[in-house]
C-alpha cells in the first residue's frame, strides 16, 4: 500500500516538473524581442572585452572542459557562475619550500595573471597547479619542482567534513549504545545498526569466517561507511558536499592500498604457500603459475580502486553530461535549450535515483571483495575438496 | 560541429561501446542466470543475490578498465 502511494508521488513530482517547465516555454518565446536585445547587448560588451583580450569568445560552451573541472580536486570551491565573474570560496593553500613553509589564501591567486608574493617565492595557479614563477609570470621549473604541496584543496576538505560527519554520528550512536545496554535501539541508533549487523553478518562472517572475524570489523566498518557517507555526500551538490571524492583515483588508492596492506600482514603460511608453490602443481607449470599469482597479489587491489573511481566518476560525469546537453542545444537556440531542459532534468532525476543504489553498491562492493581478499589471507586449509574452489575463485579473481 | 572529433577520440568512442556491449552481455548473462536459479530455488535468493552482485561487479570491473583507458585516450594531449 505505501509502495503504490510512493510511486504516485513521485510519478505527480515528474509530472508537476514537467507541467511546471512546460509552462515557461511559451513565457520564454513570447519574450523573444528582449532577449535578442539582450543578445545584441552582449555582442557589444563582447567587443569591448576582444578589444581588451586577444581571444575574446569566452561565452563559447565547452562541455569537456566543465565536465573535466567539476570532477577534478580544485584550490578553491567553486559555487556558481562562470569564468569571469565567479563566486568561489577560497580555501588555504599551504606549501612546503626548500626554503621553509608558505600558507597563503587560495583567493589571491585565484585569477589567470594573478601573482602572489610569498615570503621566499612569488607564486601563480596554473591549471590547479601552484607554480613558482618571476616578476613576468615565466613558471621556474627547478623551484617548481622542489615544493610539496599540502593544501586543504576541495577533496581534503571535504574529508575533514566527512570524518566530523561520522565522527558526530557514531559517537552518539555508541553513547546510546553505552546507555541503553540490552534495550532496543532508538532513533539515529536504530538507522545504523542494521547497516552494522549487515557488514558484519553478511560481508565479515560469510567471507572472513566465524572465527577471525572480528579483528578485521574495525576496517571493514571504516571502509564501508567511509565510501558510502562519501558517495552519499557527493551526490548533494551545494556547499560543503558535491566533491568527486571517492571519483578521486588516489582516495581510491589509498583505501586499495589498505585493503593490500591488510592482507599481506594478516596472510598465513597455507596463503603464501599456495601463491609461490601451488601445492599438487607441476614444477613446469609452476614457472608460469607463480607470477600469475604474484601478479593477481597486486592486481585484486588495483582493480578494486579502478572499480570505485570509475563507477563515482562515471556517474558525476553523467549528470554534468545531461546538464550539458542544455546549454549545448540553449547555445543553437533558446528554445531548444528549455525544450532540452525537460528530457534533460528527468534523466538526471532518474540517475540520481540509480545513483543511490550505486552509492550503497560501491560501498558494499568494496567491502565485501576486501572481505573476501582477506579471508582468502587468513583461510586454513582443509581437505582436496576446497582447494578446487578455491583455485576457481581465484582464477576468477585474477581474470577479473 | 558535434561531429567533428579528432580520430583517437572516435576510435576511444568505439572502443567504450565495444565494452559496454560486452560488459552488457555479461551482466545480462549473470542476471538472466541468476533469476534462473532463483525460480528453481527461491529458498536460496540471498545467497545468490550476494554472489550475483559480486560477479556483476568483476564483470564491470573490466569494462571500467576499458572506459578508463577510453578516457585517457580523449583526455590525454
Amino acid at each position: 500500500m505505501s509502495n503504490k502511494i510512493n510511486i504516485f508521488s513521485v510519478k505527480n513530482f515528474c509530472f508537476s516538473l514537467f507541467v511546471a517547465v512546460l509552462t515557461l516555454l511559451p513565457a520564454k518565446t513570447f519574450a523573444y524581442e528582449p532577449i535578442e536585445e539582450e543578445n545584441n547587448h552582449d555582442e557589444v560588451i563582447d567587443t569591448v572585452s576582444a578589444a581588451k583580450h586577444a581571444e575574446g569568445n569566452s561565452t563559447a560552451f565547452n562541455a569537456g572542459e566543465m565536465i573535466i573541472e567539476h570532477i577534478g580536486d580544485s584550490h578553491q570551491w567553486h559555487l556558481w557562475g562562470d569564468h569571469g565573474h565567479a563566486v568561489h570560496i577560497p580555501l588555504p593553500v599551504i606549501l612546503w619550500t626548500d626554503k621553509g613553509l608558505e600558507i597563503f589564501s587560495s583567493s589571491k591567486v585565484e585569477h589567470h595573471e594573478d601573482i602572489y608574493e610569498g615570503t621566499h617565492y612569488k607564486y601563480m595557479l596554473h591549471n590547479e597547479h601552484i607554480e613558482v614563477v618571476d616578476n613576468f609570470g615565466n613558471v621556474d621549473e627547478e623551484a617548481t619542482a622542489k615544493i610539496k604541496d599540502f593544501s586543504i584543496t576541495k577533496n581534503a576538505l571535504t574529508i575533514i567534513v566527512s570524518a566530523l560527519i561520522m565522527l558526530l554520528i557514531f559517537i552518539k550512536v555508541a553513547k546510546s549504545y553505552k546507555r541503553r545496554e540490552g534495550m532496543a535501539p532508538k532513533g539515529l541508533q536504530s538507522f545504523m545498526e542494521p547497516l552494522i549487523l549487515f557488514i558484519r553478518d553478511d560481508v565479515a562472517k560469510t567471507s572472513i569466517g566465524e572465527k577471525k572475524y572480528e579483528r578485521y570489523m574495525p576496517y571493514l566498518l571504516t571502509a564501508f561507511f567511509f565510501i558510502f557517507f562519501n558517495n552519499l555526500m557527493g551526490l548533494i551538490p551545494i556547499f560543503p558536499f558535491g566533491a568527486n571524492l571517492t571519483g578521486n583515483i588516489s582516495v581510491c588508492l589509498v583505501l586499495a592500498g589498505i585493503t593490500l596492506v591488510v592482507t599481506l600482514i594478516s596472510g598465513n603460511g597455507h596463503y603464501w604457500r599456495h601463491i609461490f608453490a601451488m601445492p599438487g602443481v607441476p614444477i613446469p607449470v609452476l614457472i608460469i603459475l607463480t607470477p600469475i599469482e604474484l601478479i593477481g597479489v597486486v592486481l585484486r587491489p588495483f582493480v578494486l580502486m579502478i572499480r570505485l573511481f570509475a563507477n563515482i566518476t562515471a556517474g558525476h560525469i553523467i549528470a554534468l553530461a545531461f546538464f550539458s546537453l542544455i546549454f549545448i542545444f540553449g547555445e543553437k537556440s533558446t528554445g531548444a535549450g528549455y525544450g532540452v531542459s525537460v528530457v534533460s532534468i528527468a534523466f538526471t532525476v532518474f540517475m540520481g535515483f540509480l545513483e543511490l543504489l550505486v552509492a550503497f553498491l560501491q560501498a558494499y562492493v568494496f567491502t565485501l571483495l576486501s572481505a573476501i581478499y582477506i579471508g582468502a589471507a587468513v583461510e586454513e586449509g582443509h581437505h582436496e575438496h576446497e582447494h578446487h574452489v578455491e583455485k576457481g575463485h581465484e582464477a576468477t579473481h585474477v581474470i577479473a | 560541429m558535434l561531429l567533428e572529433v579528432p580520430l583517437a577520440a572516435g576510435v576511444a568512442a568505439i572502443g567504450a561501446g565495444v565494452a559496454a556491449l560486452a560488459a552488457g552481455l555479461g551482466i545480462g548473462r549473470i542476471g538472466g542466470s541468476a533469476l534462473e536459479s532463483i525460480a528453481r530455488q527461491p529458498e536460496a535468493v540471498n545467497d545468490i543475490r550476494s554472489n550475483m552482485i559480486l560477479a556483476a561487479a568483476l564483470v564491470e570491473g573490466a569494462a571500467f578498465f576499458a572506459m578508463v583507458v577510453a578516457l585517457l585516450v580523449v583526455l590525454a594531449k
